[in-house]
């Protein structure tokens, strides 16, 4: 993989309103997410994080500029290259988007029985093997509706592991979960990818708890990216917007935080 | 004021030209789904086990009273012209031709299309379906197709069991209620049914098949493009709604059309 794993280029994204203006979710972004780095992508609500998630993932087509991944340009992208692309992704969502009518070996060995050509003994021996490292062994008959929120994380979280991704992306993993479980997911992230290697980029509101695990973050707000090599760059910015958020969603904690630290 | 509501007419205009262009896009993609490999025959089975088999008791019941009702229905309006011998053929033709595919096809679409809406839409909501996308596995030929090609041999099998079932009912009314006999009831139905009725009624059941599942699985699989239709809960309780109206409307609309094309 080339030394940056994805590049946005004047990426515009719009939305249409019920009243049929368009609302501008990225008004023409630039930056860079760096290979085996982990960035952290934090804003407000409705800021657009999730929707930054979805056009890396081209789950949605930009309004206008480029999304580069891996030195490739996936605008536009469809059919086998769009196939292609996707493997090299894992994705955790949010509510760890388990399919509710499988158990959770089964919900694990899909990636590995619908992309791949092992033997169901081959597949029984890397889900069990991933289970295990993850500490869900025991609970591989159960459905997702009989696991607490964390264990749901981590079985979403073996799943997008399956096919040994360049890229993993994390949608908010801890929302829902108690402080306790949130620093065990952390980590976990930080565990898995320095067993995997993988590109790590997490959304995430537990600010500034994920700091801890950033190389690099990205701030949006009104559509309008800043990019900070470093979360303790955050708190230099002259930008007006950036102290305010610093100010309403970190203020004295981070700042303790950062001694701490 | 004037320009506002201009406006907003041509705004509905093309959001409901972009949803029907949506929904042909989206029937295309089943049909491409129907020829993608590995096919899922599990998923297939579990399909036709819940669409045929879970609308048995309901198909049974409509047609017995529908047959019934007919033969009662039947047997007052041909006495008048003393032509209760007419009987057998009055009921089967008009089942097989009409209420056997529609109240099939109207039963199918109330009880597993709305399922099958509201299934899809919460693995919208809940990002299932963009995990199977995330993970390279389309979509269509892992959940829609099956569902496709299982109402596409369910619906027709349903139709003809509604058929035998509601011949069966007529033949309880007007024969051992009403007094019509038994030979006339079954010769009038031998000798006025004829082949071309009895493929009408199976293209119709085809064709309603097809629209159950375009529009069931259309609405919940798109239900975060539907304009109006809000998020979360609430937005899949009114596309499941939605779903069994369209449906249940496009049925009877296409209904007409097919009797006038092929009668």
């Amino acid at each position: 993989m080339s030394e940056n794993a994805i590049v946005f280029k004047d990426v515009l994204k719009s939305f249409e309103k019920e009243d049929g203006s368009r609302q501008i979710v990225l008004d023409r972004v630039n930056f860079v997410i760096p290979a085996g780095k982990t960035t952290v992508v934090a804003g407000g609500s409705g800021q657009g994080k999730s929707v930054t998630l979805k056009l890396i993932l081209a789950l949605m087509q930009a309004d206008s500029g480029s999304i580069i991944v891996g030195g490739k340009d996936i605008t536009g992208i469809r059919g086998g290259r769009l196939k292609k692309l996707r493997t090299r992704f894992g994705v955790l969502f949010q509510g760890a988007a388990l399919f509710d009518s499988m158990t959770v070996f089964d919900n694990v060995a899909l990636p590995l029985r619908e992309r791949t050509k092992k033997t169901e003994i081959e597949i029984k021996k890397q889900v069990l093997e991933s289970l295990d490292q993850l500490e869900l062994l025991g609970h591989e008959n159960k459905f997702p509706a009989q696991l607490s929120g964390g264990m749901k994380k981590r079985a979403g979280l073996a799943r997008a592991l399956q096919l040994q991704p360049e890229i993993m992306l994390f949608d908010e993993p801890t929302t829902g979960l108690d402080p306790v479980m949130t620093q065990e997911i952390y980590q976990l992230f930080a565990r898995t990818q320095k067993l995997v290697g993988y590109t790590s980029i997490i959304v995430s509101h537990d600010i500034p708890k994920i700091f801890n695990l950033a190389d690099q973050v990205i701030v949006l707000n009104n559509g309008v990216m800043d990019v900070f090599p470093s979360p303790e760059e955050i708190q230099w910015s002259q930008k007006t917007h950036i102290k305010n958020f610093v100010q309403t969603t970190m203020g004295e904690i981070y700042q303790s935080h950062l001694v701490e630290k | 004021m004037r320009t506002n509501s201009i406006s907003r007419f041509g705004n509905s205009g093309i959001s409901v030209i972009t949803d029907l262009g949506r929904m042909g896009v989206y029937l295309l993609k089943i049909f491409q789904g129907c020829f993608k490999l590995p096919f899922r025959f599990s998923e297939f089975m579990r399909q036709m086990h819940f669409i045929g088999v879970g609308s048995l008791v309901v198909i049974f019941f409509t047609a017995a009273s529908t047959g019934m009702v007919l033969g009662l229905q039947g047997y007052y309006s041909l006495h008048k012209f003393g032509a209760e011998g007419m009987l057998g053929s009055a009921v089967s033709l008009t089942l097989i031709m009409e209420l056997g595919p529609v109240l099939t096809a109207l039963m199918v679409a109330g009880r597993a299309g709305s399922a099958m809406c509201a299934e899809l839409g919460i693995m919208r909501i809940s990002e299932q379906i963009d995990a199977l996308e995330c993970m390279a596995i389309d979509p269509f030929r892992y959940l829609i197709s099956p569902k496709l090609l299982a109402a596409l041999i369910s619906v027709p099998l349903l139709t003809v069991l509604f058929d035998v079932v509601g011949i069966a009912g007529g033949y309880v009314a007007g024969v051992h209620l009403m007094g019509v006999n038994p030979g006339s009831y079954f010769e009038g139905m031998r000798s006025s049914v004829t082949n071309h009725d009895i493929i009408l009624g199976t293209v119709k059941s085809f064709v309603f098949a097809i629209l159950i599942v375009w529009i069931c699985t259309g609405r919940g699989y798109l239900v975060h493009q539907i304009r109006g239709a809000g998020f979360g809960a609430g937005s899949v309780s009114k596309v499941t709604t939605q779903a069994v109206v369209l449906s249940s409307i496009s049925v009877l609309v296409f209904d007409y059309l097919l009797t006038a094309i092929l009668l």
